[in-house]
């Protein structure tokens, strides 16, 4: 029997990233999962609060874990940002008995802590295992050159998140290799890419969303694969002023993992999503002979 | 420029705020720089993360409250991660962001976000800037 997860998807998957969600449905399902949307849910809020007085602020994404824990032990998660959230507010609730009190009391319910928050990648990786991953690929994705942007969320702090090592990660890049593609280590890929400054603070954004970029196409990068939407948004943004500065520059594709990783499965190309990606990853899969083709 | 530093000004009660918000100890801090050598957006602070903490130390909490460091802050943690004595700057400037936005300030008006933005961004981005920025 297919082993059945329940997931959150959090606002973003449910409304600009909707590719996000149903690739990674879809290839679930080949791998030997079902993600079971929760049946009740709503914002994690967005952001942990670095305060540790502001508990208010922790009463949404308690309310997620609270609702999640009545469909079962575990909750799976694609966005890096929902992830941090849900699995930082788990710690408190779980370790600090006065604060699960105040907590609860906002939400009134009796929630304390038992849930296990896995990224999606964790499932890849702990439930199913990257051998039988590679076992099931179709279509693997032989030379290209794949950068795994991982940012802030995914990592850090890593006593409350431990999905791996801080600064030396290696589960994204151990994920690409089971696709059969080639992972680019660069400096810049557990840097933030600007994050929720886009608002109003673009040209910090741009700057490190393009420190980012030069970072991994300087590396050899045809390819980057991220796991939150504002990183995929932000590095997509700021290519345009990279355009700009640097002649023969033209844009590089930068895709949510689940993306590649449905490619690499063998799903029907046009179900992947990746007509809405800014710069698209058509030509390089031509040019690899993974898709027949030519541009 | 000469600095007259009494008690009175190190341990007053501003100070003794940002500590209890932040749940950090400032004096903690050794002034190693790793935080702000880390910190991606330093480039960008009037003050950058390191010397928020000395600025604190020394009991100048007006120059800090006054710095664009707490608006620029994308809340990544390297400084956190990184910093030999396990003080987070990130929870010192939300706290000094926190307790301006307490008091009712926004620093954002909504009305000046771009449209574009509003539409195309992912939900996460607006959410999260809507609770850095706007009481
Ligand atoms: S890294 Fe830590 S100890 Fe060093 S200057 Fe920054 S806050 Fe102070
Ligand atoms: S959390 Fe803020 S202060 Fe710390 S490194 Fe990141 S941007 Fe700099």
């Amino acid at each position: 029997m297919t082993m059945k997860i329940p997931y959150y998807p959090g606002c973003t998957l449910n409304t600009v990233a909707k590719g996000f969600d149903a690739t990674a449905r879809d290839a679930a399902l080949t791998v030997g999962f079902e993600m079971s949307e929760l049946k009740q849910w709503n914002c994690c809020g967005a952001t942990f609060p670095l305060t540790p007085d502001n508990l208010i602020a922790l009463s949404a994404p308690a309310k997620v874990l609270s609702n999640a824990r009545k469909e079962g032990d575990t909750v799976t998660t694609l966005c890096s940002v929902c992830y941090n959230v849900l699995k930082r507010t788990n710690k408190v609730i779980k370790d600090n008995k006065e604060k699960r009190g105040v907590i609860n009391g906002f939400i009134d319910s009796e929630y304390d802590g038992s849930l296990n928050i896995l990224h999606y990648l964790e499932v890849l990786r702990d439930k199913i295992g990257f051998a039988k991953l590679k076992e099931a690929v179709k279509r693997p994705l032989k030379g290209i050159k794949a950068a795994t942007y991982y940012g802030c969320m995914l990592l850090r702090p890593f006593e409350d998140i431990g999905i791996d090592n801080a600064e030396k990660p290696v589960i994204f890049e151990d994920m690409l290799s089971a696709l059969g593609a080639t992972p680019v280590d660069f400096p810049n890929k557990i840097e933030c890419c600007g994050a929720h400054l886009a608002m109003n603070n673009t040209g910090v954004v741009e700057k490190l969303s393009g420190n980012v970029m030069s970072s991994a196409v300087g590396n050899g990068a045809e390819l980057i694969v991220t796991t939150c939407p504002l990183c995929q948004y932000n590095l997509e943004k700021s290519q345009k002023k990279l355009i700009e500065e640097r002649p023969g520059y033209t844009g590089v594709p930068v895709v949510y993992f689940t993306q590649v990783l449905g490619l690499a499965l063998g799903a029907d190309i046009n179900t992947l999503g990746f007509e809405k990606n800014e710069y698209s990853i058509m030509p390089l899969l031509h040019k690899k002979g993974i898709v027949p083709g030519e541009d | 420029m000469k600095i007259k530093l009494a008690k009175e000004d190190i341990e007053n009660p501003r100070i003794q705020l940002i500590e209890r918000v932040s749940g950090e100890d400032l004096r903690r801090c050794y002034q190693c720089g790793k935080c702000s050598a880390g910190c991606p957006v330093s480039f960008a602070m009037e003050i950058p993360p390191s010397q928020v903490m000395r600025f604190l130390q020394l009991g100048r909490v007006d120059e800090v409250m006054n710095a664009n460091s707490m608006w620029t802050c994308v809340g990544c943690l390297q400084c956190y991660s990184r910093c030999p004595q396990g003080v987070s700057v990130a929870a010192v400037l939300e706290a000094t962001r926190q307790i301006t936005l307490r008091k009712g300030t926004d620093h954002e008006k909504i009305k000046d976000v771009p449209f574009p933005f509003l539409k195309n961004a992912p939900q996460q981005a607006i959410v999260c800037g809507f609770r850095k920025f706007v009481s």
